[in-house]
């Protein structure tokens, strides 16, 4: 009964600390109207929209589709917002993937955003409530400790958290659309940084960003497009509660499983020989070694060996983070989205500078909350 | 028309103030009661036995009501931490300070607390620690009757003893 | 894209809420859900193990805290990990994105809730943040006042006058009576509601929905499953048999107030014209907007609308739609209806809007 489903446009904008040159309606159309353009479809062949964004309060707009619905051309049309957290990009992608599996629809666009700028996210996240004290400073401090038990579980070096950070913006460099461009990053660089939350230094975290994000995804009778299409091999989210006993917040069961289910969908069985590229939501530098062992890239505590091999780096055999992933650019609700998106350019052989050669089998995955929700794709160059 | 006439617009203020009451529920209505009484009160799931602390009504895993009150110590154990040293709006502790996971004895689940009266150079996963509450005139039924943590001097937990909370 | 599209059949399998109450002070989102998970699990003797997929709808500014679907998962206890998604919407969105996931054939069974406190804050400035942040929320328009303008533009057009509003306001009021989740039940004739203060001209006190904290939840079920879980209630299957939502544009003054044509879009999809519709659970939340969506859905006389009262006896925000969809399944289930239409609404002045088709068999 499930349709195939392919990407056949993607959009985003320039990444930013602050887009004060666009309203949110330009933000989300900016993205829009590349994902249409690069489709070679106009507003009116879209059937259905579907849109995702972290918090409603980063904005201080409420159910925002609602004001968003004509900048987006949605008008007369389903229109649907997700949040799923941090994974919602990805979720909201998979949402719109249904519509085009189930056959609701031939033609989705997909949409996610933040513009951080606009408020006081930091704020936004740590309204006081009477049972947390304030001592979280963000998403930094909730992170943190479970990357001290990362280091302690697999005794990695604290260096590779900087070669992390140096890798993932040397990427960036490569990608136009991405917020920093730090030309003379350096190990020396992150180590000289400012720590925030000690173990973790202002260059091993990632920035704030304005941005959107989008897609156009279409049925098999569908395609269009200014590139090949990428297909959909594989979806799923995964979700675990926040807070029980015995909890692994290093290595969720919820990240294994969710992994676990992509793969079979789309016959991966060994993840760094099967895929050609990667796209992994890593805010903070030392999550590359920590979910390259959660998505199964290697045995439990040889995360950091992979990293420190260069395996991961744009030349090694399985690049993670070609766009220079959420450590370059982090507009919350759409980082996710980004992902996703990166890996369909790859597979679609549209990725310039940031183009890993020949890719044809790739993984996108984000995740949210206090890594307890997850959201995966796989997108190939062929048919499923 | 002037020069500035062609300038955009590129920001617009809109303050935005929403008030809104909180409804903690019946069981973490106990555990702040226990708060002012300078105890920490948890409650144990009947299916799996797990402690929680603080409870919200719900065993996470298993989604059932926690009905058995279960009174904790006021010592436990050092999970994890971090030493946070970024200043940020409604910040009431001077940086840098430790944000410590602390498991309480007989305890399931961690919880973030301050942690104070160490230097933040020699905080160690596996410390031991107690907690220290304000004065008795000044306990209410909030987590501010906890005035912070501390080393007891103890020797550290064992890594196997807390290592599945992490 | 037809409205002749092959769908899969559905069945809206079980459904539970909780009592609709101006203000729950004792008990918390976790603590409000997980009866009403309980429930609609053991309506139909399954566990959370039967279950292949977890969609909830709810919003953060109801609660003024971020991310407060996170911990309502607790009501559930996702472990271990489930596939699981949110949408910011009402809980009728949720139940269409299960519904969708249940086309593909994949998976034959999932859980839906939503939950909404209306008391904790002020509505009337938390639902003015949905509007364009830039030209019209500074301005802090309310919900009442926007609604005013199209009731004030329906009376115009000829289409309705007050006591229309209050008619329909007593009928609601009336008919829950019979509802025991239902929060304002009470016989007041038309008449005398007509002697009600203007809130906002011209609307009165009786045409505004109540502020309600409510909780509901529905299982939905496909295939064998359907068959089998009804059984065990006695019962047979309530199908969705179409299903479609449409949005319209934000701007007010774009559009004709007096008519919904996203709803009319949405009937028509959902094939509402293919059979005469016995009970119509719709989601107006203002006595005006009724009005405008039987109209807009075709219905005619011989619709028995609201049995359950309707939003003007309880409206959660968040979970109201989703009631309505609940409701017109357990019409058909219980023999009060044979074919029913379920509606939900988002956004200022009916901005956009769900159609539900639901059938029990002969
Ligand atoms: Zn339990």
């Amino acid at each position: 009964m499930s349709e195939r489903c392919a990407v056949i446009g993607v959009g985003q904008t320039h990444h930013k600390a602050k887009r004060d040159d666009i309203s949110i309606a330009g933000l989300v159309r900016e993205a829009a109207k590349a994902a249409l353009e690069d489709a070679e479809l106009t507003w009116a062949d879209i059937d259905a929209v579907v849109i995702g964004k972290a918090p409603d309060m980063f904005e201080g707009n409420m159910m925002p589709e609602i004001y968003l619905a004509p900048a987006l051309g949605a008008v007369g049309k389903p229109m649907i917002r997700v949040h799923t957290a941090g994974s919602v990009g990805g979720s909201t992608s998979i949402v719109a993937a249904h519509l085009i599996r189930s056959g609701a629809h031939k033609r989705v666009l997909t949409v996610a955003y933040e513009k951080q700028s606009d408020s006081d996210a930091m704020w936004a996240l740590s309204v006081p409530q009477p049972f947390a004290a304030p001592l979280l400073a963000g998403a930094g401090g909730y992170f943190a400790p479970h990357i001290r038990a990362y280091m302690r579980r697999s005794g990695a070096p604290d260096h590779i958290g900087r070669m992390v950070a140096v890798k993932d913006r040397q990427n960036a460099m490569r990608n136009p659309y991405a917020h920093l461009h730090l030309a003379d990053i350096s190990m020396e660089m992150v180590e000289e940084s400012m720590m925030l939350w000690d173990p973790l230094r202002y260059l091993e975290a990632c920035p704030s960003s304005d941005g959107a994000a989008a897609m156009v995804l279409a049925a098999e009778d569908s395609i269009s497009g200014r590139y090949p299409p990428a297909w959909v091999h594989g979806m799923a989210m995964r979700s675990e509660p926040t807070m029980f006993a015995g909890r692994d917040q290093v290595n969720p069961q919820a990240g294994r499983d969710c992994a676990a289910d992509v793969y079979a969908q789309a016959g991966v069985t060994d993840p760094r020989k099967d895929f050609d590229v990667a796209e992994v939501y890593v805010p903070f530098s030392w999550y590359e070694p920590m979910w390259l062992e959660n998505l199964g890239f290697c045995d439990l505590g040889d995360g950091w060996k992979l990293t420190e091999s260069g395996a991961t780096a744009f030349d090694g055999d399985i690049p993670w983070n070609t766009s220079g992933g959420v450590l370059s650019s982090n507009p919350i609700g759409a980082s996710g989205m980004l992902r996703f998106l990166e890996v369909a350019m790859q597979v679609r052989g549209q990725a310039g500078e940031h183009q890993v050669d020949g890719a044809r089998l790739a993984l996108g995955q984000a995740y949210g909350g206090g890594s307890q929700f997850f959201s995966m794709w796989v997108v190939g160059s062929e048919k499923p | 028309m002037t020069e500035t006439a062609h300038e955009p617009v590129t920001t617009l203020a809109t303050p935005i103030r929403l008030d809104f009451d909180f409804t903690p529920g019946v069981a973490q209505s106990r555990f702040l009661k226990g708060l002012a009484k300078a105890t920490f009160m948890g409650q144990r799931c009947s299916v799996c036995g797990k402690v929680y602390v603080p409870s919200r009504g719900s065993c996470p895993t298993d989604g059932v009501p926690t009905t058995d009150d279960v009174e904790l110590p006021n010592t436990g154990v050092v999970t994890t931490y971090c030493v946070v040293n970024v200043p940020f709006a409604g910040q009431s502790i001077e940086i840098p300070y430790i944000c410590a996971q602390i498991l309480l004895d007989g305890a399931n689940i961690s919880f973030m607390g301050l942690l104070q009266e160490i230097p933040t150079d020699q905080i160690r996963m596996g410390m031991r620690v107690e907690a220290v509450w304000v004065d008795e005139a000044e306990l209410t039924p909030s987590l501010s009757s906890v005035r912070y943590f501390r080393p007891t001097g103890e020797p550290d937990a064992e890594y196997d003893t807390y290592k599945e909370y992490l | 894209m037809s409205p002749a599209r092959t769908i899969r059949p559905v069945s809206v399998a079980s459904f539970a809420q909780a009592r609709n109450v101006r203000r729950d002070d004792e008990h918390n989102e976790v603590e409000m859900l997980m009866p009403v998970v309980a429930e609609v699990f053991g309506n139909i003797s399954i566990t959370k193990d039967d279950v292949d997929f977890i969609c909830s709808g709810s919003t953060d500014y109801l609660i003024g805290g971020p991310f407060s679907f996170v911990m309502a998962l607790d009501a559930v206890g996702v472990w271990p990990p489930r596939s699981e998604s949110h949408v910011e919407m009402d809980g009728a969105w949720a139940l269409y994105e299960a519904w969708t996931l249940l086309q593909e054939g994949e998976i034959d069974a999932a859980l839906v809730y939503a939950f909404g406190r209306s008391s904790l804050g002020d509505l009337n400035e938390i639902l003015a943040l949905q509007l364009d942040p830039y030209y019209e929320a500074p301005l802090w328009p309310d919900p009442t006042s926007l609604a005013a303008l199209q009731a004030q533009a329906l009376i115009d057009a000829g289409k309705a006058t007050e006591a229309d509003f209050a008619a329909i306001a007593s009928r609601s009021r009336k008919s829950a009576l019979e509802n025991p989740n239902a929060q304002v039940a009470i016989d007041i004739a038309p008449e005398v509601l007509l002697e009600d203060p203007y809130v906002v001209t011209p609307l009165r006190r009786h045409a505004l929905p109540p502020i309600t904290d409510a909780v509901a939840a529905v299982v939905l079920a496909a295939g064998d499953k359907a068959i089998e879980w009804a059984g065990r209630r006695g019962r047979k299957p309530v199908w969705i048999t179409g299903m479609d939502h449409r949005m319209e544009t934000h701007s007010l003054g774009a559009r004709d107030l007096t008519v919904s044509p996203s709803t009319a879009k949405a009937a028509e999809m959902a094939g509402v014209g293919g059979g005469p519709v016995d009970v119509a659970e719709i989601h107006a939340p203002f006595a005006s907007q009724e009005v405008i969506v039987a109209e807009a859905l075709g219905l005619g006389g011989d619709t028995t609308i609201n049995p359950s009262g309707g939003p003007l006896a309880a409206n959660g925000v968040m979970s109201a739609g989703l009631i309505r969809i609940g409701e017109a399944a357990e019409a058909i289930a219980t023999g009060r209806a044979r074919r029913a239409v379920a509606h939900a609404t988002s956004g200022p002045c009916l901005q956009q809007n769900l159609v539900c088709v639901l059938e029990g068999e002969a």
